[in-house]
């Protein structure tokens, strides 16, 4: 029975191979806890860097980042909305809907670093917006539309074609139905992918290298037309930029995050679950 | 049972057919108005994406075309990369982008495809539940959170397995490789589900043993699918920068052929963006090749998308009917 030990075989390393992937992921997470934990206080989350950022917190890249997720679901949120719609319900298998298609393939592809000099190039130099939050936010909110418009569209694609077969036949326009058959079922699965979209935004540093991101400010920012701090390159700075940096320190950015992008995410997954246990068709 | 379901089939193609051709019966001029607006606001927010793609690349066209004017053709494919004096030959970039990405490429594909596998095939129902969201939890760990422990557990780490350094060409394909997992796993996971149940059944009841039908009837049968996960992993690859930055030891050389080709520090196109964009003068020829050189990052990842994208094309126009009318 060779065929039976080669079946064996393979289905052993088959589940090797499957651990190898998902133990250094519990693995990475169990030790960035570890060894963060330690680092992290009320004062390293809610006060401002001192001595050369080796003490104090982290608060304003935390603020920093939680502003630029923001600005980007400003930016994001109507366009993704409207394209998703789009493809959805009005598009037609034509020309142009591959094209529209084919763009969202592509710009889920581009790296992030070439976001950075798109935003520098189109914003920050050419609209003249300087290094500023608005600059940062447009560059991820772009950079964020391809997970929001994918996710967004198959929400609504979901909702059964009763629901509009009924609208319909009752008299309501396509618009009306849209906006009150179909979307109100929708919305969960568009805020997940919202979610997700910003999880992504939060945690991104090439993007804002050029566009956004401040080594050290000593004060928050006033407006949008100013720089900020965000924990990402927060990240960066004190790994790699200052010499002599406690590791706690590091450890304890690297922690916060990692926590805060993960929340998101989680956050996103429990309102998936949720909405598919509640489905009522 | 197929009967049944046809008959459904033709009867709601009929009555849509039917109700897309009825008129409201309150039919205001200022609500077709309102009808007509809305949909062109929609449609153009759906056509804003290639418009967006189009002006990345023109933006990047703008700022980076001196770079193909002013050098050279030879110079800038030349060996040596020393923006100081003014040499800026791409090659020790490319190499070293080919170099890291094909490491994590190695890594990446058999881990993912026997992963997805283990998903698809092998684990009970209670496994999936679990691994599955934890490899989304790998999607969401930001790229320079896996940067970071490369650089203070994986290279000290791979220093002590002997390397001269640990922050080497290795190190960064391992990082990329736990980058590009989820996106290989995520989409041939699918490809396989996509394989009929039929197929699997037919190869079991003529004797064959489950590795037998994987190898030899799920596999090719999902095969399409297999290469666009490795396609878009490719790309995914290719584009990281902040935790190839922080790992791969930044150095622009070629490193010296031979077997511990991957043990030398690099430095890739993404990386060198990533680290001089900040101290250039802007305007200068270093400033127009940084860009010149995302210009190739576009060009490269559009290719492996629009590829990637005509097979994902071929397989779901069906599925993406969907509910609409």
């Amino acid at each position: 029975m060779k065929r039976q030990h080669t079946q064996k075989l393979a289905v052993g390393l088959i589940t090797a191979a499957a651990a190898l992937v998902v133990l250094p992921i519990i693995l990475v997470i169990v030790f960035l806890l570890v060894k963060g934990i330690g680092a992290i206080s009320w004062e390293f989350l809610t006060a401002a860097p001192r001595n050369g950022m080796k003490d104090g917190g982290i608060m304003p890249a935390i603020l920093g980042t939680v502003i630029l997720s923001m600005g980007t679901s400003l930016v994001c949120i109507p366009l993704a909305l409207g394209a998703a719609i789009y493809l959805a319900e009005y598009s037609t298998e034509s020309r142009l809907t591959r094209w529209v298609r084919l763009a969202i393939v592509n710009l889920a592809g581009i790296p992030s670093i070439v976001y950075g000099l798109f935003g520098l190039g189109a914003f920050v130099l050419f609209l003249d917006m300087g290094t500023s939050i608005i600059a940062g936010s447009l560059t991820l909110g772009i950079m964020t539309l391809p997970v929001v418009i994918s996710t967004a569209e198959e929400a609504i694609r979901a909702v059964p074609r009763e629901f509009r077969i009924v609208s319909q036949s009752l008299g309501a326009t396509r618009w009306q139905t849209i906006r009150h058959q179909v979307l109100p079922h929708a919305i969960p699965g568009i805020i997940t992918g919202i979610i997700l979209g910003l999880s992504r935004a939060a945690g991104e540093t090439a993007p804002i290298l050029f566009t956004v991101a401040a080594f050290y400010l000593p004060n928050l920012p006033q407006s949008a037309s100013d720089q900020t701090m965000a924990l990402p390159y927060h990240l960066y700075v004190i790994a790699t930029q200052v010499p002599g940096m406690p590791l706690s320190v590091q450890y304890g950015t690297a922690l916060v995050l990692l926590l805060l992008v993960l929340s998101l995410t989680l956050v996103a997954t429990l309102i998936r679950t949720r909405m598919r246990r509640n489905r009522d068709w | 049972m197929n009967l049944t379901h046809q008959a459904v089939q033709i009867a709601r193609r009929h009555t849509t057919g039917v109700l897309l051709r009825v008129r409201p019966l309150m039919h205001w001029r200022w609500r077709n108005w309102i009808e007509l607006l809305i949909e062109s606001v929609i449609k153009l927010a759906g056509v804003s994406t290639i418009l967006i793609v189009a002006l990345i690349f023109l933006f990047l066209v703008r700022e980076g075309l001196p770079t193909f004017l002013d050098i050279p053709l030879r110079a800038l494919f030349g060996d040596r990369w020393y923006p100081i004096e003014a040499i800026y030959g791409l090659w020790p970039l490319i190499v070293g982008s080919l170099l890291v990405t094909a490491g994590a490429i190695l890594i990446a594909v058999p881990l993912g495809l026997t992963t997805a596998i283990y998903l698809g095939e092998i684990a009970p129902p209670w496994q999936r539940e679990i691994l599955k969201p934890l490899i989304e939890m790998l999607a969401g760990i930001p790229s320079i959170v896996l940067g970071f422990l490369g650089w203070v557990v994986l290279a000290p780490l791979i220093q002590d397995l002997g390397a001269p350094t640990g922050l080497t060409a290795f190190s960064g394909s391992v990082i990329l490789a736990y980058m590009a997992l989820p996106t290989i796993i995520s989409i041939s996971e699918d490809a396989l589900y996509a394989v009929p149940k039929d197929y699997r059944d037919a190869a079991l009841a003529i004797g064959a043993t489950q590795w037998q039908t994987i190898q030899r009837v799920i596999f090719p049968a999902a095969r399409s699918g297999l290469v666009m996960a490795v396609m878009l992993g490719i790309g995914r690859a290719i584009g990281e920068t902040m935790a190839v930055m922080m790992v791969t030891g930044n150095a622009a050389f070629i490193p010296s052929f031979g077997a511990d080709m991957a043990f030398q520090p690099v430095r890739t196109m993404t990386a060198t963006i990533a680290a001089e964009m900040g101290e250039v003068a802007q305007g200068s020829l270093h400033y127009h090749t940084l860009f010149g050189i995302g210009i190739m990052l576009f060009l490269i990842t559009f290719a492996i998308n629009s590829l990637a994208g005509r097979l994902v094309g071929h397989q779901t126009t069906n599925r993406r009917q969907g509910g609409r009318l």
